[in-house]
């Protein structure tokens, strides 16, 4: 994603999910891959393939993920005010999967949005 | 006549003519004016002495033949001219590709043909200023009559033999002087003298061993300038000598020493110097050219066939020895027939312009940019030559390997027919056949398949039927299978393998900017030239290596799963 100066660096999007209760755990309804210390070559999603960040790789069909518009391929950049670009793989589950919050709220960016800011700046 | 002289100066280099006597011996046709043509080769022949040098390989024997006395007349008298000049030029101007290609026959607009209003002209690749083969010889035997015999280089290998016989032979005469001149004075000296005597007795026959195995040698090449080491080995020598017998002469002879241990120790401290310089000689002659300092690119100037080499510090006209060796081994025979783009390809090529100058006056400034419209319109014009070259290719390349099939099965089978006598068969003495016989039955089998693959690949020049028959019966004689018999024609091989006479050169020119005295240097670009073609060489240093060490631990090797995890939140 290329820099302009006095331009927002990224396109991002707000998601709030309110997780479901299933028995003991409180589930968000999506997968996500990424980490420092994964491989990030193998990242079908990202767009650069020296980029760590966290992905969602999959949204379960009508999970609360799902219902609040999250999408495949999501880079999520924030979660609750936690930074997620420089995270490894547990810790980002982690703070995703706390019990004590029933809501968590991502800071996310997409490549779709990102190419349409782009080309709303350029025209 | 002005044509004709130039084009023996062109001609200079194989014959090493000189210039002064061309005058005489040119007879040209009637004079023209070409002004352009004038001014080109009045340039070159105002440059100083060129240097090249012209030698001579295996005319060792020198004195007897009449060909090789030709050869060093030439060179000879190349080597006296060349001496009074300094550095010069290339012997070999090329043309460049600006000169206008209608030169020749391009319309100048002079008077010299009435007729020239009413004929088109054609750019052609022929000359006006060719000379035809008689010329040639005529002129090289006026050359060679009037030229004296010459004994420069059995000179050079006299001096140094006395050279070596007299330094040798002068420890004798140092030890044998005294009791021959003043026994009666001579103080006797025991078992030290004895010592010395055995000393001096082996190290002279080290000496002559050790010269024996560096010098006595038949030389390989004649080159065209004094070899410089070799002469500067001499003098050492010579002043070596020449000062040890200045001081016998003054302390031993005139003042009768009478201490005689002295005097044979003298002697064996003339023989370690010239131990010594023995030394210095092997390692000067032979052992300094041995680590690789330089990388040679030779580039035969017909094909393009390249090899490289690399070499140490030589000096130019031993390097050139040097390749010439390495060339007659690794290069492809040189077929002038294997050259030309098949006639179909280039007949199309010719090109239908025709050029009119308008304006006579201003012929000579047009003619650069007439030759340039046509190599601008010939490439403009649609060229479908390489579609003809492809498919003419392809059709050579199947019709190669047809024959060369046909060739294959024939000597296969041919070879079937005959095998090698066991000892304990009995057999009639009449069927019994000596190798020649047994080449010659089967010759007949193959002898078609391997003519006409022969001329397929335009080799056939180079192998006659007798030599194919030495060549069957030498294989046969040594069990050598069908394939072996046929590696010799399958592939065009080095030169050193044809018939001597024919095809190995005698005469080689090098032509050289620089001295062919110099050591070599990077970018030194010289030519090894025959009459049809040459073997450019250009010199490149080898790089300094900066080797760096690093040093791994052989417990340091461990490895990982490249991760990527999937969890499901």
């Amino acid at each position: 994603m290329s820099y302009i100066p006095g331009q927002p660096v990224t396109a991002v999007v707000v998601i709030e999910i309110h997780k479901l209760r299933q028995g003991e755990n409180l589930i968000l309804g999506f997968s996500i891959g990424g980490g420092i210390d994964q491989d990030p070559s193998q990242n079908p999603f990202s767009e650069d393939k020296t980029d760590k960040g966290i992905y969602v790789t999959r949204v379960s069909e009508g999970g609360p993920a799902e219902i609040a518009g999250l999408q495949i391929g999501d880079k999520i950049m924030q979660v609750n005010g936690w930074d997620m670009t420089m995270v490894t793989h547990d810790q980002a589950r982690k703070r995703l999967t706390k019990r004590s919050e029933e809501v968590v709220r991502l800071l996310v960016t997409r490549q779709s949005l990102q190419k349409a800011v782009q080309q709303s700046m350029l025209s | 006549m002005e044509s004709l002289r130039v084009t023996v100066d062109f001609l200079k280099v194989p014959l090493g003519l000189k210039k002064p006597v061309l005058k005489e011996v040119a007879v040209g046709p009637p004079k023209r004016p070409q002004p352009a043509a004038l001014e080109r080769y009045k340039a070159r022949r105002s440059d100083a002495m060129d240097t090249e040098s012209q030698y001579s390989g295996y005319s060792y024997k020198s004195g007897h033949s009449r060909s090789s006395r030709k050869h060093r007349d030439r060179r000879d008298r190349h080597r006296s001219k060349s001496r009074d000049g300094g550095r010069g030029d290339k012997s070999v101007t090329i043309q460049a590709p600006g000169e206008p290609l209608l030169d020749n026959e391009s319309t100048r607009g002079d008077e010299r043909d009435d007729n020239w209003g009413e004929t088109t002209t054609v750019v052609t690749g022929t000359s006006e200023h060719s000379i035809s083969h008689d010329d040639l010889t005529r002129i090289a035997k006026d050359m060679e009559d009037s030229v004296p015999l010459d004994c420069s280089r059995h000179l050079g290998v006299a001096a140094g033999a006395t050279l070596a016989l007299l330094s040798f032979l002068t420890p004798l005469a140092f030890l044998l002087l005294p009791p021959l001149l003043w026994r009666e004075e001579l103080e006797p000296c025991g078992t030290a003298c004895e010592g010395l005597f055995i000393s001096v007795a082996f190290k002279l026959l080290i000496l002559l061993l050790g010269s024996w195995a560096l010098f006595f040698r038949r030389p390989k090449a004649s080159l065209p300038r004094v070899f410089v080491l070799r002469a500067l080995l001499m003098v050492l020598v010579f002043l070596l000598v020449v000062s040890y017998w200045l001081f016998y002469g003054v302390r031993i002879l005139d003042a009768r020493e009478r201490s005689y241990q002295g005097v044979v120790q003298f002697a064996v401290s003339l023989v370690d110097a010239l131990l010594f310089v023995h030394y210095l000689a092997v390692v000067l002659l032979e052992l300094r050219q041995l680590q690789p300092q330089f990388t040679l690119k030779v580039v035969r100037s017909t094909d393009g066939a390249s090899r490289f080499y690399n070499v140490g510090h030589l000096s130019i006209q031993r390097v050139a020895v040097w390749i010439l060796e390495k060339y007659y081994h690794d290069f492809p025979v040189y077929n002038p027939a294997l050259l030309n783009l098949p006639k179909s390809v280039l007949a199309k090529k010719v090109s239908g312009f025709k050029v009119y100058s308008l304006g006579e006056e201003n012929s000579t400034n047009n003619s650069t940019g007439q030759s340039r419209a046509v190599i601008a319109a010939a490439a403009r014009r649609r060229d479908n030559s390489h579609n003809e070259y492809y498919y003419e290719e392809a059709e050579h390349e199947r019709r190669v390997r047809k024959r060369r099939a046909r060739l294959v099965v024939a000597v296969e089978e041919a070879f079937t027919h005959i095998k090698r006598l066991q000892e304990e068969e009995q057999k009639n003495p009449r069927e019994v056949m000596d190798p020649r016989e047994a080449a010659q039955a089967i010759f007949a089998s193959m002898a078609r398949a391997m003519q006409k693959y022969l001329r397929t690949t335009k080799q056939q020049p180079y192998h006659t039927m007798e030599s194919i028959l030495q060549h069957l019966e030498f294989c046969i004689t040594h069990d050598m299978t069908p394939k072996a018999f046929l590696e010799r024609y399958l592939a065009a091989g080095p030169t050193i393998q044809y018939h001597k006479e024919r095809w190995l050169a005698k005469q080689w020119t090098l032509v050289s900017e620089e001295p062919v005295t110099n050591g070599l240097k990077d970018g030194i670009v010289f030519l090894l030239k025959r009459q049809d073609f040459s073997l450019v060489v250009s010199t490149k240093k080898v790089p300094f290596f900066k080797l760096s060490e690093e040093f791994v631990d052989p417990k340091s090797h461990k490895f990982v799963m490249r991760l990527q995890s999937e969890t499901s939140v």
